[in-house]
C-alpha cells in the first residue's frame, strides 16, 4: 500500500495538521516508507494468533459509581482563552 | 412503481449512573454550565479514564433482556473527529468488539401482529458536551457538563419497513430501558435520542443508498421525519436521480429534513483501540448475578396478564407498554379489584382524563389505591358504574375520598326493591301511551322506561333491579 500527495493532504486535514504544499512531497515519501514497514509486518502469517487490543495482559479495572469530583469550574475557566457566563467561548461553529 | 422502505434505528440512551462513565463528576441534569466537568471530561493531558462499573452492569442488563450475545472481552476505541464540544478530539466508544452483540426484540404492530426486530449491537460510549449557537453573535458557547455522561448506543438491524414500525420499535426500547431501570427515557432532556437510517428500493432489489436522520426528539417527529424522507427519496428516484449517502437534520418547525452539508471526508473517524483502557472482562458470575436481578420484562408481564388475569392481548399490551401504567394497574389488582374492570377504567376514564390534562400517570391526582376503592364500590353495589364516573370526576377535582363523596352527595345506590317499585309505578302511571305500545309488541321501549326510572332516581337505582322489576310489571 502507498499514498499519493492528495491522500496525504486529506489525512492532514482530518488530523488538522497544517502541511505546506512545499512539504507535501517529503511527507508523502516519509509516510510511504513507514507503510513499507507495515507491509513487511503483513507478510507474517497471523492466522492462528488471537487479536490483541492492548499490550498489557490485564483487564480493565472498574470504579464504583460515586461522585468524587468537586466543582473546579472557576479554575478551569481562568485558563481558558475566552469565557462568558460560565461557558467556554469558541469561534462560531456554522452547522 | 411500488417502493419498499427499509429503516434501521440507532438509539442513544443515557444511562442512569450517578457519575460519568470515565470520571467521578456528577451526571445530574440542569446544573450551572461547566460545574460538572472535571479534568477527565475536559480532556486535560495526563488524566486517565477509569470505567464506571455501574455503566457496564446497565449495558449487561440491556443485553440480557434482549437475549443478546455478551462479549466477554469488549474493547474501547477512539472515534476521532474535531468539534468544540468534544475537548479530546476523540470520543471514547466501542467499535470492533462492543459489549453487547446480536439480540432481538418483539414488537407489536398496529394490526396486532408481532414482528421480530434484530438488534445488531449495543455499545458503551461517552456523550459529548453541548454547543449553544444562539447565545452570542460572534461565538459558540460550550457547556461540557454532559461530556462523559454514559451512553448505550443500541443499533437495530434494518428490519423495519415503515415509519409506524420504526416508532413501535423505538417505543418498545424506550419502555424496556425504563423497565430495567437503566435510563429515565426523558426525550425532552435528550436522555433518549433516536437516529434513523432510511432507504428505499424497488421490491426485491438490493438495499438502496441510505440517509441518516438526526435531531429527532419525540416519537411523533420520528414518524414525520421518516415519512418525509421516504417521500423525498422516492421523488428523486422516480425523476431518475440518485440518493446520496448523507446525514440530514430534521427541522420540526419547518417539518422538513435538510442536508448537514458535511464534507465527504468528515465521516472517516479513524477508529483505533484506546490505549488508556484495557479490555473489559465480563465474568460468568457477574452475568448470573445480573440475570437474577432483572425485573419481570414487559413481554413476560404481558403474557402473565393474558394467562393469569385473562385480559385480552390488546389490553395486556396497552397496560404493559409503559412501566408506570403497569405499576399503577398492579397496585389496583393487588387490592383484589376485578382485573377486567380495573383494565377498563385505567384504559378508559383514567387515561382519557390524563390525556385531556396532559398528565402522565405518575402525576395522576387519583392514586391507584383510591381508584381501586372506587371500583370496589361498584362491585359491592354501593354505586352504579354510571354514578362511579361522576364520583371519579369529583375525586379528580379534589373533592375528597370515594366514601366521603358518595356520602356527601347522597349517591348511594338504591337497592331497596320497594323504593324502586314505587318509582316504577309512577313512571308507568305517567306514560300510559308508551305502556300500550310496549304491550303491543314494541319491545324497544323497555330502554325508554329504564331511562325514565334512572332519571327519576337521579341515577341511583340499581339498574339490574330496575330491569327485573320493569319486566315483571310490564308483562
Amino acid at each position: 500500500m502507498s499514498l499519493d500527495n492528495k491522500k496525504v493532504k486529506e489525512i492532514a486535514y482530518l488530523a488538522r495538521l497544517n502541511i505546506e504544499d512545499s512539504e507535501i512531497e517529503q511527507s508523502t515519501a516519509e509516510l510511504n516508507n513507514i507503510l513499507k514497514l507495515m507491509d513487511k509486518l503483513g507478510e507474517i502469517d497471523t492466522g492462528d494468533a488471537q487479536p490483541m487490543a492492548h499490550p498489557l495482559k490485564m483487564s480493565q479495572r472498574l470504579r464504583e459509581d460515586n461522585v468524587t469530583e468537586e466543582d473546579l469550574s472557576e479554575e478551569f475557566q481562568a485558563i481558558a482563552p475566552k469565557t462568558g457566563k460560565g461557558h467556554f467561548l469558541v469561534p462560531t461553529v456554522i452547522e | 412503481m411500488t417502493w419498499e422502505t427499509v429503516i434501521g434505528l440507532e438509539i442513544h440512551s443515557q444511562l442512569k449512573t450517578k457519575s460519568k462513565i470515565f470520571s467521578g463528576a456528577s451526571t445530574s441534569f440542569g446544573s450551572k454550565a461547566n460545574t460538572q466537568a472535571c479534568a477527565v471530561d475536559l480532556g486535560f493531558p495526563g488524566v486517565l479514564p477509569v470505567l464506571n462499573q455501574e455503566a457496564v452492569k446497565m449495558a449487561l442488563r440491556f443485553g440480557l433482556s434482549v437475549n443478546a450475545t455478551i462479549n466477554k472481552n469488549s474493547i474501547f476505541a477512539r472515534k476521532n473527529y474535531f468539534y468544540p464540544d468534544l475537548p479530546k478530539g476523540y470520543q471514547i466508544s466501542q467499535f470492533e468488539i462492543p459489549i453487547v452483540g446480536n439480540g432481538a426484540i418483539d414488537i407489536t404492530l398496529d394490526s396486532g401482529e408481532n414482528k421480530m426486530v434484530g438488534i445488531t449491537r449495543a455499545h458503551l460510549e461517552e456523550d459529548a458536551g453541548k454547543s449553544i449557537h444562539d447565545l452570542y453573535d460572534d461565538y459558540t458557547a460550550i457547556d461540557l457538563n454532559r461530556a462523559g455522561t454514559p451512553l448505550l448506543e443500541i443499533v437495530s438491524e434494518p428490519d423495519m419497513s415503515s415509519a409506524q414500525e420504526a416508532v413501535a420499535y423505538a417505543k418498545k426500547i424506550h419502555s424496556l430501558v425504563q423497565y430495567i431501570d437503566i435510563c429515565d427515557g426523558n426525550m425532552q432532556e435528550g436522555s433518549f435520542r433516536c437516529d434513523a437510517n432510511v432507504s428505499v428500493r424497488k421490491k426485491g432489489d438490493k438495499l438502496g443508498t441510505r440517509a441518516e436522520l438526526k435531531n429527532i426528539n419525540s416519537f411523533k417527529f420520528l414518524e414525520k421525519a421518516i415519512n418525509l424522507e421516504v417521500d423525498r427519496q422516492i421523488d428523486i428516484l422516480e425523476e431518475g436521480g440518485s440518493v446520496i449517502q448523507e446525514t440530514r437534520l430534521y427541522d420540526s418547525i419547518k417539518n422538513e429534513t435538510r442536508s448537514m452539508r458535511s464534507k465527504e471526508e468528515a465521516n472517516d473517524y479513524r477508529y483505533f483501540p484506546d490505549p488508556d483502557l484495557l479490555p473489559v472482562a465480563i465474568s460468568d458470575e457477574l452475568l448470573i448475578e445480573i440475570k437474577k436481578e432483572l425485573p419481570e420484562l414487559p413481554t413476560e408481564k404481558k403474557l402473565r396478564f393474558v394467562e393469569k388475569l385473562e385480559l385480552s392481548s390488546y389490553d395486556a399490551e396497552v397496560l404493559t407498554s409503559q412501566k408506570e401504567v403497569a405499576d399503577y394497574f398492579e397496585i389496583m389488582i393487588n387490592q383484589e379489584v376485578d382485573a377486567k374492570l380495573s383494565a377498563n377504567w385505567v384504559m378508559g376514564e383514567l387515561s382519557a382524563a390524563l390525556n385531556k390534562n396532559q398528565l402522565e400517570i405518575s402525576d395522576s391526582p387519583i392514586s391507584a389505591n383510591e381508584l381501586s376503592k372506587l371500583l370496589s364500590r361498584i362491585t359491592d353495589n354501593t354505586i352504579s358504574g354510571k354514578i362511579a364516573k361522576d364520583v371519579f370526576k369529583l375525586m379528580w377535582d379534589g373533592n375528597g375520598t370515594v366514601d366521603e363523596i358518595i356520602e356527601k352527595q347522597g349517591l348511594k345506590q338504591v337497592t331497596d326493591s320497594s323504593a324502586i317499585e314505587s318509582i316504577i309505578d309512577d313512571v308507568i302511571a305517567n306514560n300510559p301511551d308508551q305502556v300500550q305500545q310496549y304491550k303491543d309488541g314494541n319491545s324497544k321501549l323497555l330502554g325508554f322506561f329504564v331511562g325514565q326510572v334512572m332519571k327519576a332516581s337521579q341515577g341511583k337505582a340499581n339498574p339490574k333491579q330496575v330491569n327485573e322489576i320493569l319486566n315483571e310489571k310490564l308483562s
